[in-house]
């Protein structure tokens, strides 16, 4: 629009506006459906902290709860979200192999841990711990959202791998979006990991 | 479009998120007091968290008022977390105080 145009239509018009993120409108929409998550996030574990401080009788997590596996999840997650930056890495230097290796680690990754996940719920409903304790409510809620994310990554991720033949060097915010959600994940774990399990 | 994007050690900030995982069950395991454990744990996942946003989630790359974006959540959680805090910490002396107080409203 010409600057003469402009006048003649101030409304809607701003000329000096600048966007956060000028590559990508999608990264900028990213960024706000994950402070939105966030924030449910934040909830639940404002909620279990509120639950716990008020419960003179809360179980050790350590007398529940298998460290060790969780501290191993812990561990892949993070691996996998090296896999992550590793695969956007590849596509901007135009690398379509790495870029299909390195989701491909990332998926395997996070499959992983669903593994572990389950393996982890099965073992702990097998030995009695439900929805009926206020330990077993939170623990099942928050690490069944986590889990619920992890799944969707999963998908989103196994479908951009689907669809890696359409990203180059130039053009390649989807793989940087999936890439945002995913560390997200991790992020969200590395709480999850210290509030219920460690602490 | 994607632009070219200055990169991190990711190398080196996955040797320290791994190494911050095993001093937080170092600090889990030993027999230091309660709070001081909490206060560790707190600030370390802390500072792991901030690593993966900053590093892998590039935000040191962005323009900072998207980090504004990022943080809100975070303050707003500090602040449901303190408005939360009173209650969760008095609930045991509501189970011995409450039932008079409002045995109290209903006599007025």
């Amino acid at each position: 629009m010409s600057q003469a145009a402009a006048m003649e239509h101030p409304v809607g018009v701003e000329p000096a506006e600048s966007p956060l993120t000028p590559e990508s409108w999608g990264k900028l929409g990213m960024w706000i459906f994950l402070a939105g998550d966030a924030m449910s996030f934040g909830g639940l574990l404002a909620g279990y902290a509120a639950l716990r401080l008020g419960d003179p009788v809360w179980p050790d997590p350590d007398s529940i709860l298998g460290i060790n596996l969780t501290a191993l999840m812990t561990f892949v997650l993070i691996c996998s979200s090296v896999s992550m930056v590793k695969a956007l890495s590849a596509i901007r230097h135009g690398d379509h192999a790495g870029l299909k290796k390195w989701l491909l680690a990332t998926i395997l990754g996070g499959t992983f841990f669903l593994g572990c996940q389950a393996y982890e719920w099965t073992h702990l409903i097998d030995h009695g711990l439900s929805l009926s304790t206020l330990f077993g409510a939170t623990f099942f809620i928050l690490t069944g959202f986590h889990g619920a994310h992890v799944t969707s990554g999963v998908i989103y991720l196994s479908v951009i791998l689907a669809l890696s033949g359409r990203f180059d060097e130039h053009s390649n915010t989807p793989v940087e979006l999936v890439g945002l959600y995913w560390h997200f994940v991790d992020l969200v774990w590395i709480l999850i990991f210290t509030f219920v399990y460690l602490l | 479009m994607a632009t070219t994007h200055d990169e991190p050690n990711y190398i080196a900030v996955w040797i320290w998120l791994a190494v911050l995982t095993v001093i937080e069950i170092g600090v889990a395991n030993t027999g230091l007091h309660k709070m001081l454990i909490l206060a560790l744990l707190v600030s370390l996942a802390v500072v792991k968290a901030v690593m993966v946003a900053v590093y892998f989630m590039h935000l040191k790359f962005e323009r900072r008022t998207l980090a504004l974006i990022a943080v809100t959540p975070a303050l707003l959680l500090l602040l449901l977390t303190f408005a939360v805090y009173p209650d969760a910490m008095g609930s045991n002396f509501d189970r011995r105080l409450m039932p008079q107080e409002e045995a109290a409203a209903v006599k007025h």
